[in-house]
């Protein structure tokens, strides 16, 4: 019976580094950065590797130190936003001066963008969603969620390179301080092909994508007029403010606010849902939330079944003394 | 213009998810399967394109003989022939090899996806596919112009929308804005009945191999009981001291 030493079975993986890419927008790294940065270093761990860390553009390398990047390597050039083929180019030329074997990419927008590109620019297989740490004792298999977060996928990469997308808050960040240098690298850019015209971005607003809490109401609210409630709690909490689906459909708020499945995707720290009764459309959007409250003056409502809280009783009653005793609660 | 619209064969956005065989198979019994409501968008789109611009709007499933019908309602809808290339769509790199074969032979200069599935909602194949074929690529579409060979879209981004502008050929994914929920079409009698006579072509696949293999399914840990309080004190003190969420 032939037993492999921890080196021997390194070189079976043949892996040389795990190469981690941080996300960041106008040089400030995205909360998805750190996550990453978490995910790749147990990784690097688990496989008895290296952490490599690219930022494009990115922000302060020492940020990433503390989540445990002992390597960054910085490209700085004048692309002014996010570019698929741009970014794809310099990613796959990182992990190739790197020996990276295994590539770690985010699930924001960019990321999910960019990890395709990258996948078929190095020949890897790719896996979206994980939602968990490779297990890498047999082979490589990494869970993901599926089926709108109704499933998981147990997902085998069978070519010797790999990319993996983790989902957004399934990790989580995890500060593991190191005294991290920095390194800087030239890349080639191809032909972009796509150019970027405008940029229309809400300033002072925090995001569905990148909110800890988010605050979110339907029909129950009865009119657009109320959704001053809706603003009062999420700005006491520092939350994004979210609807459902019928809710944006009626035009009460802007599409962008919708979540569930064809909306956005939520998965917060906290998902407090007013006046929604849960339709299975809406759940498969936000379950991924780690705690859900209700509130909602409907028992039945099948949104009960689905949350961690729940508060029976009127939306109008119950949130001004949930906004009173909360701004009490963040004084103390 | 030639367009091409992937479209992917789902289950139901209603339906439950089950799996059988040990967990390594998607259980079909009693699901309802429909076209990806992503790609759904996509293709309502293109028939604009089609409407108002002269585009011929091809769409393609890489998938079993039990797909058709899925094909067969886009084609009802108004698309105007279907293929179908004859393989399981294991993996997403795989799928995207066939599709690019399709591209490449069928002359496409815009291609229009959903941004997900609603089954494995991987989010792989519409990127993959453009790089493959060296085309452009415009994720989380939710606006498209064209006029010859010059296209502007928008497209969403973390914390709002970018306006970007690129030259076809073109691979596009798109969302909900590509065109609104309202725009989508049910197809009626007349469509139906001539879906049935307009080409659907099956092709085999070129055989490449697949990058991935499911091991299995999982399905999520039941869940907890939730616990009901009658006031905002108890709420925010469990929300505090329990899930640690404030």
């Amino acid at each position: 019976m032939l037993k492999y030493t921890p080196i021997e079975k390194l070189k079976k993986l043949k892996i040389m580094s795990v190469l981690v890419f941080a996300d960041s927008s106008e040089g400030k790294f995205k909360k998805t950065a750190f996550e990453v940065v978490s995910y790749g270093k147990k990784v690097a761990e688990q496989l008895g590797t290296n952490l490599v860390t690219l930022t494009i553009n990115g922000g302060d390398a020492s940020e990433l130190y503390t989540y445990g990047a002992d390597k960054v390597i910085e490209v700085k050039n004048d692309l002014s936003s996010f570019n698929a083929k741009g970014y794809a180019a310099v990613v796959k030329q990182v992990a190739e001066a790197q020996s990276s074997d295994v590539v770690v990419i985010d699930s924001s927008v960019d990321g999910l963008t960019l990890a395709p590109l990258v996948a078929v620019g190095l020949e890897a297989g790719y896996a979206s969603n994980a939602v968990a740490l490779p297990d890498t004792s047999n082979s490589f298999v990494v869970k993901r969620k599926a089926f709108s977060n109704k499933g998981f996928n147990n997902t085998e990469i069978l070519t010797d390179k790999k990319v993996i997308g983790v989902a957004k808050n399934s990790y989580g960040a995890h500060e593991s301080s190191v005294s991290g240098a920095t390194e800087s690298f030239d890349a080639t850019l191809p032909e972009l092909g796509v150019s970027s015209v405008s940029i229309d971005k809400a300033t002072g607003k925090v995001t569905i994508a990148e909110a800890d809490v988010v605050v979110s109401a339907g029909r129950g609210l009865k009119g657009p007029e109320n959704w001053g409630l809706v603003e009062d709690l999420a700005d006491v909490l520092g939350a994004a403010t979210a609807c459902s689906k019928p809710v944006s459909d009626l035009g009460w708020r802007p599409h962008s606010e919708h979540v569930g499945q064809t909306g956005k995707p939520v998965a917060s720290n906290l998902y407090i849902a007013i006046g929604i009764s849960g339709a299975i459309q809406h759940l498969a959007g936000v379950n991924a939330s780690k705690v859900k409250v209700v509130i909602n003056n409907d028992p039945e409502a099948p949104f009960f079944k689905a949350a961690d809280y729940g508060i029976v009783g009127d939306a109008f009653e119950v949130v001004p003394q949930l906004i009173e005793k909360l701004k009490a609660f963040k004084q103390a | 213009m030639k367009i091409l619209v992937c479209i992917s064969h789902v289950p139901d956005t209603t339906s439950k998810i089950n799996f059988t065989d040990n967990d390594t198979k998607f259980d079909t019994n009693g699901v309802q399967f429909v076209i990806n409501p992503y790609d759904e968008f996509s293709l309502t789109r293109a028939m604009w394109f089609k409407e108002k611009q002269g585009a011929s709007v091809t769409v393609v499933n890489v998938g079993g003989a039990e797909t058709e019908p899925t094909l067969r309602k886009a084609l009802a809808i108004g698309a105007d022939d279907a293929i179908r290339v004859n393989v399981e769509p294991t993996d997403g790199l795989l799928v995207a090899k066939e599709l690019a074969e399709v591209v490449k032979s069928g002359g496409f200069d815009l291609v229009l996806a959903g941004k997900e599935s609603a089954d494995y909602n991987g989010q792989m194949v519409p990127g993959m596919l453009a790089s493959l074929l060296d085309f452009n690529f415009v994720n989380g579409c939710v606006g498209i112009e064209v006029d010859g060979n010059n296209a502007t879209l928008e497209r969403e981004i973390d914390g709002g929308e970018e306006k970007v502008a690129s030259t076809l050929p073109l691979v596009v994914a798109g969302q909900k804005g590509i065109v609104e929920e309202k725009d989508l079409r049910i197809p009626n009698m007349r469509g139906i009945m001539m879906a049935r006579k307009k080409p659907l072509n099956v092709v085999e696949a070129t055989g490449s191999n697949a990058s991935t293999n499911t091991k299995n399914f999982e399905k999520p840990a039941p869940k907890g009981e939730v616990k009901l309080v009658d006031n905002v004190d108890d709420l925010i003190n469990l929300l505090h001291n329990e899930a640690k969420a404030i």
